[in-house]
């Protein structure tokens, strides 16, 4: 594969009224936090910058843009050409609960207007964020309301602007976020042809690619008897659930929640198999496989054969490819080893 | 590898320990085919859930491990768990955190109890909790005492340490003194609730000054070395659940067993702490006699919520398998496990084995414990259910009947 493998900064701009929630879900995806920590946050002064590593050469260059008033009229007047230059996502976040809801939209379309100047090719996502503070039956009307209103304001990003509905609480967020983060990994389409392979070779009904720190969803394949799964927020929840996982063990072991991974996460019943192991320096693979203990430890072995070919998509090439190597190759001795005397003790068995 | 050999000698004489017998159709067991001695306690209570339903009329007291005999006349022989304490001090909450799943923050919305709330509990073990409201005089003679307090496994009292609770105290006294008449050997259990809201200082002192009171007022009274325990709770955190499963745990009678079984299990593979869960209610039923942090319980509680939620999500019916299902019916596991390793060096691993329809039992084992040597721990553990299948003998009843059929 020789596509472009030089590390790829991607500028994405967060914006939204003061208080819609746009740090609360930056240190929920990005930084380990949990929903009833981000009361902790302060107000976001002008502009924080973050650099996320996501996916080896892709870098989130991640604008979390103050929402007061005098904020945001600087971002439109002095640093115009800064702050909408080179955009790839704009995301704008409304407050569903917000009384003047009308002003949000004549900002939202000032800003609008600034993007399609200085990045017309940029794209926008629409988080109506705060979901869960609307009655259950009223949600989905309301958000369709909203997003047709909003919509209508979004000039030229009107036809491909898009809408979701988010709340902290619940795993919305990640299936806004996973959508988002699609979008901007330039490789996606070779990181799924190559996971299909692999799941045809492992007999797996699904796998699901999750990217590391974040435990957001990359991408998956659904085979065969699983795409009847009646849980279609399945990946969503996958994501919620190990960033819980984590969350707990970085609580009780006392190691900071950034450092809390595990190396791998079994779960074998009579109905199914289920493991989770890193596949890459920056991913972690799911696999739902049928409840048999040879297809389970074939698929492991496989997996891990599988590794250097998704290590040569993830990984930029540039930076220090020795130590990429050495670390992929020593982490590989280790599994393989272990790999072969459980397939050992499975055959005696 | 370190010795296969099975370090639990009461599991040799069973040679059919694969059966899956509590995967089996609740509607095949039947009650004339068990023997008396099912009928203490907790064998009855592994039965699936809609014989739980059924009182059983034989007269075979049920026995407690403290030895003495209850206060029990026939009766449906399940322990009741009586919760008081003065109004507003948390008791509804607490039977809907820890029996409902209801989100603590929601126990804000929870009416006042005005009548006594009986709610029986289906789990590894049937219990009743009877929910007091908290304004009613017990001993008025219009209430029915012997109703209420025959039968009982433990009372609950609670406090709430954020209020004022001197009042609460004498009215415990009260009780204790009231009830050490007719029913001594009721377990009275103190929880000091609400201490999330205190500091870290004040929490000691209040705790320290209530057992000091309790203790020295039923002194004064003549009745030293009350069966009274105390605990520290809240509902935002772990806290209430490990008080309750100690609460239980006295319950039990088969407690001593299942702690020498655990003991020896966690000597043999290395383990450092494992806990048998009650896996609805997250109450641990019994855990090896190392000293016990919440943290531990901690991780095991949440890591059986990691476990559940994935089940849920792929553990769908899937109907009919097509194709390949030679090789699927050949090795799929009844009995769920599962296994996290951490990444780094030092880091616990993480043993889940379910032991039956209730039951799991997790391990927290250290880096000592490579993940090698899971086969050993695997086998291990298919002993020591075993074991338990002895401890509890319908298990028992149902291998020897399963070839037959």
């Amino acid at each position: 594969m020789n596509t472009t493998k030089r590390q790829k900064q991607r500028k994405v701009l967060l914006m939204g009224k003061s208080g819609a929630g746009k740090s609360s879900m930056r240190s929920i995806v990005f930084s380990n936090y949990v929903a009833k920590d981000v009361r902790r946050l302060g107000a976001t002064i002008d502009v924080e910058h973050s650099n996320i590593k996501f996916m080896g050469n892709l870098m989130l260059n991640l604008w979390d843009c103050g929402g007061q008033d005098g904020f945001v009229e600087n971002y439109l007047t002095h640093q115009r050409a800064h702050v909408f230059s080179s955009v790839a996502v704009l995301i704008f976040v409304f407050d569903i609960e917000s009384r003047e809801f009308a002003a949000d939209v004549i900002s939202y379309s000032s800003i609008i207007r600034a993007l399609g100047e200085h990045s017309p090719s940029a794209a926008v996502f629409v988080l109506i964020h705060k979901m869960d503070l609307v009655q259950t039956r009223l949600r989905q009307q309301l958000f369709e309301e909203r997003a047709e209103y909003i919509r209508q304001a979004s000039e030229s990003f009107a036809p491909t602007v898009e809408f979701f509905a988010t709340s902290i609480w619940d795993q919305s967020l990640y299936k806004a976020w996973t959508q988002i983060i699609y979008f901007l990994i330039p490789n996606a389409r070779s990181i799924e042809g190559l996971l299909r392979e692999l799941a045809e070779v492992v007999e797996a009904r699904e796998l699901i690619l999750y990217e590391r720190t974040t435990c957001l969803m990359v991408t998956h394949v659904t085979r065969d008897v699983e795409a009847d799964n009646p849980f279609s927020d399945r990946f969503e929840r996958i994501s919620s659930i190990l960033k819980t996982h984590k969350q707990s063990m970085a609580k009780h072991t006392g190691i900071p929640a950034g450092s809390a991974n595990f190396a791998e996460m079994q779960i074998k019943t009579g109905r199914f198999m289920f493991f989770i192991t890193r596949l890459t320096e920056n991913t972690n693979l799911a696999a739902a496989i049928p409840p048999s203990e040879q297809i389970f430890n074939a698929a492991r072995i496989n997996i891990t054969l599988a590794r250097p070919r998704f290590a040569e998509l993830d990984i930029a090439s540039k930076p220090r490819p020795a130590v990429q190597q050495a670390f992929a190759h020593s982490a590989d001795s280790g599994w393989e080893a272990r790999e072969r005397e459980n397939a050992a003790a499975g055959f005696v068995g | 590898m370190e010795s296969t050999q099975p370090p639990l000698s009461a599991s040799q004489h069973s040679p059919v320990t694969e059966l899956p017998s509590v995967h089996e159709d609740p509607s095949q067991a039947d009650h004339s085919r068990l023997k008396p001695g099912a009928q203490l306690t907790l064998m009855r209570y592994l039965q699936d859930l809609p014989d739980a339903e059924v009182p059983h009329t034989d007269p075979v007291p049920p026995r407690f491990h403290t030895g003495r005999l209850p206060n029990s006349k026939a009766g449906d022989g399940k322990p009741r768990l009586l919760l008081m304490g003065q109004r507003r001090s948390g008791k509804s909450s607490i039977s809907s955190v820890v029996f409902h799943k209801l989100p603590p923050s929601e126990t804000l919305y929870l009416e006042t109890t005005t009548r006594i709330k009986k709610e029986s509990m289906h789990s590894f073990m049937d219990f009743q909790v009877w929910d007091f409201p908290g304004h009613l005089d017990y001993f008025d003679p219009a209430f029915d005492v012997d109703n209420i307090f025959e039968e009982i496994g433990a009372l609950i009292w609670v406090i709430d340490a954020q209020d004022e609770y001197l009042e609460a105290i004498m009215r415990l006294n009260t009780t204790i003194l009231n009830l050490q008449h007719s029913y001594p050997n009721i377990n009275v259990e103190v929880f000091v609730h609400k201490v999330d809201g205190l500091s870290e200082d004040y929490k000691g002192d209040t705790f320290r000054d209530i057992i000091q009171r309790v203790q020295d007022e039923l002194s004064d009274h003549g009745y030293e070395n009350a069966p009274v325990s105390f605990y520290q709770t809240s509902i935002y955190d772990h806290s209430i659940f490990e008080a309750f499963s100690k609460v239980i745990q006295k319950l039990i009678p088969q407690l001593p067993t299942l702690e020498a079984l655990l003991n020896s299990l966690c000597s043999t593979c290395h383990i450092e702490k494992a806990y048998l869960f009650d896996i609805m209610s997250k109450i641990y039923i019994a855990t090896d006699t190392s000293p016990t942090d919440i943290g531990s319980y901690e991780i095991c509680s949440d890591y059986i919520d990691v476990v559940i939620d994935v089940s849920e999500i792929y553990g769908w019916p899937r109907g009919e398998q097509n194709g390949d299902d030679e090789s699927l019916t050949e090795t799929g596991n009844n009995d769920a496990e599962s296994l996290i390793t951490m990444e780094r060096k030092g880091n616990n691993y993480l043993y889940l084995r379910e032991i039956n329809k209730y039951l799991a039992l997790i391990c927290l084992m250290g880096d000592d414990s490579p993940a090698e040597k899971k086969a050993v721990i695997d086998y291990n553990v298919g002993v020591f259910q075993a074991a338990l299948k002895q401890v509890f003998p319908r298990a028992e009843r149902d291998a020897v009947e399963a070839p037959a059929a």
